[in-house]
């Protein structure tokens, strides 16, 4: 396994006939240690496949550089980059057993009989296949032949990387939770340098240690899920990450005070003065889960109604309105507010992000 | 890259050679023909094409030719459309054991069925008519179009059927302005299929026509086996019966190209 | 609506009867008479049918007809996939290349014939000429094998394209990421092909096959122009074989051959399809 770096990383598409998004990679930076779970998260079409192919070498780059282990690889060719990649349908060999497709790579290196079955036992044994060891793959289930796709990647021991294009797409829902373990499982053991791409957040959040979110071929944030959680360093951010996504609430400045637009609410001091000496459009982020509430009156809290109530298992998503302002709030499954009720809120200013012009101010 | 592109070059030059010569061969003069061996005509003649145009037997066998194939590409299709619509949405007793009986037609060799036809038609009163050609061909046109358009017809969901007939839609005016323009590449595709089995088909065309309503295949046996046989009139005869199908196939290829391409998807 | 199977069916049905299911039975009848011109059909049961069986005649066409359908198949299934793959994926050139692929297919068959005869003829023929230069005495009509390997090379220089534009369409469906990883798995081009490309064209080349043998076993018009089916027998096959009789009137004798190399037909292609498919085991996804 190595460490994967893209410096001053660019990419432009040769023209299409069909003009969708003639968008580009522009100048990206990103490194990924060795032996890191890593999620490249972004809406889809925003790039993240095209990374995926430019580190595999499907792909030119049309400028910037690859770095394995500090070393630039552009010029290499695919086959000698030795990076394993897992696509979003099983890409398996039909017409061979479980065991034929894991011993392929090492066959095809001339590696001798022995040492293959030893190294291809071994790895089955790690991915739980042992019993499907003599199956023909077109056999087996999607979820049984993503892990054997999986399998085949990390079978050679001068892997690289392993490259997982959203590869619980085809998989039964029931089947995901799973897979998801299993790859967990498995990069930990193994210590395996794995680059994941996904747009679905929660896969991403859960599987990865560090998480970089992509949009529209730049890099929006990249940090560890708590980070990405807490801190989200632009609206989009907070917004693409958690469920529901953060509270996004415009506001102004009315002499040396922040206010909300078009709201008669008011701050909490701490935030209203702490951002006095900013300018620019100002937006503060407040995630559901953090916003407080209460069916009583208290001091300093805002009045809102409830417009809506969603139950959504194991805690309910509150729509709060007051005046044009509307926002959601998170709360345990057993609160009882209904339509129409009114909750008094608060927003902890240690939990509220500032944005100045879209990005995350410190204070 | 470039392996293939000779590979793929030299299997074109082969595939053309023999038409190649056809062509020439249509341009030369009989005494070239017959006593010299020449790449390329050392007198170019239009002769034998001027013959063709100016020879009543020969334009009438063109003639017939077209006739009898659009005959059969419409009558095919007429029937067809309904039965693969029955076959594809509904479900009846009979119908699998049905639709395989009529594929083993397509089967069948047409040498089987030459007596009995000449014997029906003459009987029905059609023989040497344009007609008897044209039902005979249905015999393998049509098992292979309704199967063409069955598959197409499986393309299109059910519920599309069903929403225009809620929506109001009497069946008729739901097939025409609804159906039918869904299915089009499926129709274009059948039409194809008939006119070019038709266009060729031999055996059958030669038994069950004499002189009114004999095709150009059929014209084009004359002479064969007999002395002195005109090379430079049936080579261009030949060429002549090739230009529709170039025409038909030049028209439909990039259909054809998004068809192939579509597979990927 | 309400359904109506049967009326949809009607003009199919009606058609076909003419077409198909009356000659079919008066085939059949033929096949139980002895016919004689100008006097009544007298019937004689399955004795035609014995008669067909033992004649060494019939059983030699018969054979001749297996043995081109299978030596065809042998050419053009391989030759056909092998210049697929060197067709162009995209761009302009493939809708030029299907049309050039297409013109062969599109020619009457007895053009077919005319050509190569042109081709193949002793005085007038480039092959002739072209083999003699290499000291080969080429005769189409006197030479059996001659003759029998010059219609083969017909039937394939006029079918291949079919099989390519199946293999073609084949091809274009298997999705790029099987090679991408047959790529990174360090495959040879062969492995690839043996391990991604033919499985997935299975279907394809299994559809191809069968479309193949059932129509080049009515192989007619070729062999009629080029040969007349000589010299002798050596290229009278199955269809050739069954209209000769028909025009000498032996109606009995035809149908009841006619019959025969009908379900031969259906029955080989039927069996051909159930091996192939048998060899790809229970559990297809």
């Amino acid at each position: 396994m190595a460490r994967i770096e893209l410096k001053s990383l660019t990419h432009r598409y040769a023209s299409s006939r069909k003009e969708t998004s003639s968008f580009a990679i522009e100048n990206l930076d990103i490194s990924w240690e060795d032996g890191t779970a890593n999620a490249l998260l972004g809406p889809s079409g925003c790039g993240k496949t095209t990374l995926l192919n430019i580190i595999s070498g499907l792909i030119r780059p049309t400028g910037g550089s690859v770095l394995f282990d500090g070393v630039e690889v552009n010029e290499r060719p695919t086959r000698d980059r030795h990076i394993a990649q897992v696509f979003q349908f099983p890409v398996v060999y039909d017409t061979m057993t479980v065991f034929d497709n894991l011993a392929f790579p090492l066959r095809n290196q001339g590696i001798e009989g022995k040492a293959v079955n030893a190294r291809v036992r071994e790895i089955m044994e790690i991915l739980e296949l042992d019993t499907l060891a003599n199956t023909k793959t077109r056999h087996l289930n999607p979820a049984e032949k993503q892990i054997v796709s999986l399998g085949r990647g990390i079978v050679r021991k001068d892997t690289v990387a392993v490259l997982l294009d959203e590869p619980l797409t085809v998989i039964d829902p029931v089947l995901k939770l799973d897979l998801r373990r299993k790859l967990k499982l498995v990069q930990q053991e193994l210590r395996l340098t794995m680059i994941y791409v996904t747009h679905d957040q929660h896969e991403a959040l859960t599987f990865a240690d560090h998480v970089t979110i992509i949009r529209d071929g730049a890099i929006v944030q990249s940090a560890t899920p708590e980070e990405l959680f807490l801190y989200p360093r632009t609206p989009f951010v907070g917004y693409f990450i958690g469920s529901p996504g953060m509270n996004t609430i415009r506001c102004e400045k009315v002499s040396d005070r922040l206010k909300i637009v078009d709201s008669e609410l008011e701050l909490p001091d701490e935030i209203a003065h702490k951002a006095s000496h900013l300018n620019g459009t100002i937006e503060l982020g407040i995630r559901p889960e953090f916003v407080e509430t209460s069916p009583d009156e208290k001091p300093n809290w805002n009045r809102f109604t409830v417009r809506m109530v969603d139950h959504a298992g194991a805690y309910q998503v509150l729509t709060l309105e007051s005046g044009s302002l509307r926002i959601k709030a998170r709360v345990e499954d057993h609160s009882s507010s209904r339509e129409g009720d009114s909750l008094w809120i608060n927003t902890p200013h240690d939990r509220t992000n500032v944005y100045e012009d879209g990005e995350l101010v410190t204070l | 890259m470039r392996k293939r592109s000779i590979t793929l070059a030299v299997y074109f030059l082969l595939l053309f050679v023999p038409i190649y010569w056809m062509v020439i061969t249509s341009l030369k003069t009989d005494v070239e023909i017959l006593q010299s061996f020449t790449l390329f005509p050392r007198q170019i003649t239009f002769e034998n094409y001027r013959e063709i145009f100016t020879s009543e037997v020969w334009r009438s066998s063109f003639l017939n030719s077209i006739t009898y194939v659009l005959l059969n590409v419409i009558m095919t299709l007429t029937a067809a459309i309904p039965a693969a619509y029955a076959f594809s949405r509904w479900k009846f007793r009979g119908d699998h054991h049905l639709f395989f009986w009529l594929l083993t037609n397509r089967m069948a060799p047409a040498a089987v069925f030459m007596v009995p036809f000449t014997e029906l038609y003459y009987m029905l009163n059609i023989y040497d008519t344009h007609f008897a050609v044209v039902l005979a061909h249905c015999l393998f046109n049509l098992p292979l179009t309704i199967w063409i358009l069955e598959g197409f017809m499986s393309g299109i969901p059910k519920e599309i059927d069903e929403t225009a007939f809620v929506d109001g839609y009497r069946f008729p005016r739901f097939f025409r302005t609804i159906f039918l323009p869904l299915i089009a590449p499926g129709i274009g595709v059948g039409a194809f299929f008939c006119f070019t089995f038709s266009w060729v088909e031999l055996i059958l065309a030669k038994a069950l026509t004499l002189t009114e309503a004999k095709p150009v295949v059929v014209t084009l046996t004359v002479g064969i086996g007999a002395e002195g046989v005109k090379w430079g009139l049936l080579a261009s005869a030949g060429v002549l019966t090739i230009i529709p199908g170039i025409l038909v196939v030049y028209f439909v290829r990039n259909y054809m190209a998004k068809g192939f391409a579509l597979g990927r998807v | 609506m309400r359904q109506r199977p049967w009326l949809f069916l009607l003009p199919t049905l009606v058609l076909m009867s003419i077409s198909a299911f009356i000659p079919l039975i008066a085939v059949i009848n033929y096949s139980l008479h002895t016919i004689f011109a100008g006097s009544t059909p007298d019937f004689v049961g399955l004795q035609n049918y014995a008669d067909v069986m033992g004649d060494a005649q019939f059983r030699g066409a018969l054979l001749r007809q297996l043995t081109f359908s299978l030596l065809a198949l042998l050419v053009e299934i391989p030759l056909g996939v092998g210049i697929a793959l060197c067709l162009p994926r995209k761009g302009g050139a493939v809708g030029l290349s299907l049309v050039l692929l297409g013109i062969p297919l599109l020619i009457p068959y007895n053009v077919v014939g005319i050509v190569w005869r042109l081709f193949t003829q002793s005085d007038i023929g480039v092959i002739p000429r072209i083999l003699s230069v290499i000291g080969y005495d080429y005769n189409v009509s006197l030479n059996s094998t001659d003759a029998f390997l010059t219609i083969l090379l017909v039937d394939v220089w006029h079918w291949t394209p079919l099989v390519v534009l199946l293999a073609y369409a084949g091809l274009q469906a298997i999705p790029q990421t099987f090679y991408q990883a047959a790529e990174v798995d360090g495959a040879s081009a062969w492995k690839t092909f043996r391990y991604v490309t033919l499985p997935k064209l299975r279907s394809v080349l299994t559809l191809g096959l069968l479309i193949r043998f059932m129509d080049s076993f009515k192989v007619y018009s070729e062999p009629l122009l080029l040969t007349g089916g000589g010299p002798g027998n050596a290229t009278t096959f199955m269809s050739l074989f069954v209209a000769r009789k028909a025009e000498a009137y032996e109606l009995g004798y035809a149908g009841a051959s006619s019959i025969i190399y009908l379900y031969v037909v259906i029955v080989m292609s039927y069996l051909l399809f159930q091996f192939i498919n048998r060899s790809q085991e229970r559990g297809r996804p």
